[in-house]
């Protein structure tokens, strides 16, 4: 059986010059999509940070994924994280958590 | 597909400034990088930046911005300039100067001032202009990433109308970072999502960021070459003399 909502996996490179810790990532794309597609987009994108690590700053996000190039140009707009100079680098899209781990292993 | 990044800000003055932003280039993927170049600019500074490219395996160009008061010093200034740099851009903030950048072949970019929409000159007629030269309009994405509020709808509003009105028109579109250090820098692919915001397709974007500005590199460099007679002349071979 299908899920109702498709989702998508984003493999995500946090850069910045200071330790990050996970909400600050999170709030950072909240916010980006927020100032550039409004309350009507955040509600339409069902944004999670599924996973964040906080030696590597990587981090997977799941997205709707009817709002993936919404979500896609509001985490490369990225350009603070807090008040620290940051960017964030979209490395991987995938469906499931699996094939997203699997890409990412394989790359 | 290889990627070119033809706008890149780098401080000549501190070289492990550059020396960084140019290894992130690399990482993130691009294979050619122009600088934007002063004119006091001495021979070791680029000897020098092309070692460093170098050793990353990038092809470097070397670019000239532009920014004439009127049609005379943009003339004159075209006619000093054109065979030193590799890529010549104009910034187009006077109506007289951006129709004749669109009109001479010598222009390869023409970019316009991003804070002010109504010195934006890229219109039906500029792009008519521009279809009939080779010149590409350049959006520097440095803008859509640190402008906010107004001055950002005000810049994405100019650029969607921008864009479809050099793709009715068939002008290439070039995308290039205009970073001026290396957090502000993209994957090739980012700078293609980020151009969702103002209605650019996908693949289009993609080709605006490999595609248009290699060809411009690599025309300029086929005229630059000393095989070069003439447009649409070339010479083959050299009669020997005995």
């Amino acid at each position: 059986m299908t899920r109702f909502v498709r989702r998508r996996y984003l493999a995500l490179k946090v850069e910045c010059e200071e330790p990050l810790d996970r909400n600050a990532v999170s709030d950072a794309v909240c916010n980006s999509v927020l100032r550039l597609f409004g309350e009507v987009g955040v509600s339409q994108a069902g944004l999670y940070l599924v996973h964040f690590d906080e030696k590597m700053n990587y981090a997977v996000l799941r997205c709707s994924h009817k709002a993936l190039p919404m979500v896609k140009a509001a985490v490369a707009s990225i350009i603070k994280i807090g008040s620290q100079l940051a960017a964030v680098h979209v490395l991987r899209v995938s469906g499931s958590l699996k094939a997203l781990s699997k890409k990412a292993i394989k790359s | 597909m290889k990627f070119s990044d033809l706008h890149l800000c780098i401080p000549l003055r501190d070289m492990t400034q550059a020396k960084r932003m140019i290894a992130k280039s690399f990482e993130l993927g691009y294979s050619q990088i122009g600088m934007s170049l002063p004119l006091s600019i001495k021979q070791d500074v680029i000897v020098q930046l092309h070692q460093v490219c170098e050793e990353f395996g990038l092809d470097f160009v070397t670019r000239l911005d532009l920014a004439p008061r009127g049609v005379g010093e943009l003339l004159s200034s075209l006619r000093r300039f054109r065979r030193s740099f590799e890529v010549l851009s104009v910034l187009c903030s006077f109506k007289p100067v951006a129709r004749q950048a669109a009109k001479d072949h010598r222009v390869d970019l023409l970019s316009f001032r991003a804070f002010e929409p109504r010195r934006r000159f890229f219109d039906w007629a500029e792009a008519e202009l521009a279809s009939k030269s080779s010149a590409a309009l350049e959006i520097d994405m440095t803008h859509v990433l640190s402008l906010e509020g107004f001055a950002r709808i005000g810049l994405f509003s100019c650029l969607r109308r921008e864009v479809a009105t050099a793709k009715s028109f068939g002008v290439p579109v070039v995308i290039s970072s205009g970073a001026t250090e290396p957090l502000l820098l993209r994957k090739p692919q980012d700078y293609a999502s980020l151009t969702f915001l103002f209605g650019m397709d996908a693949s289009l974007a993609l080709e605006a960021l490999s595609k248009n500005p290699a060809g411009i590199v690599e025309r300029n460099r086929r005229k630059q070459s000393l095989d070069y007679v003439a447009p649409g002349v070339r010479m083959v071979k050299e009669k020997k003399t005995h």
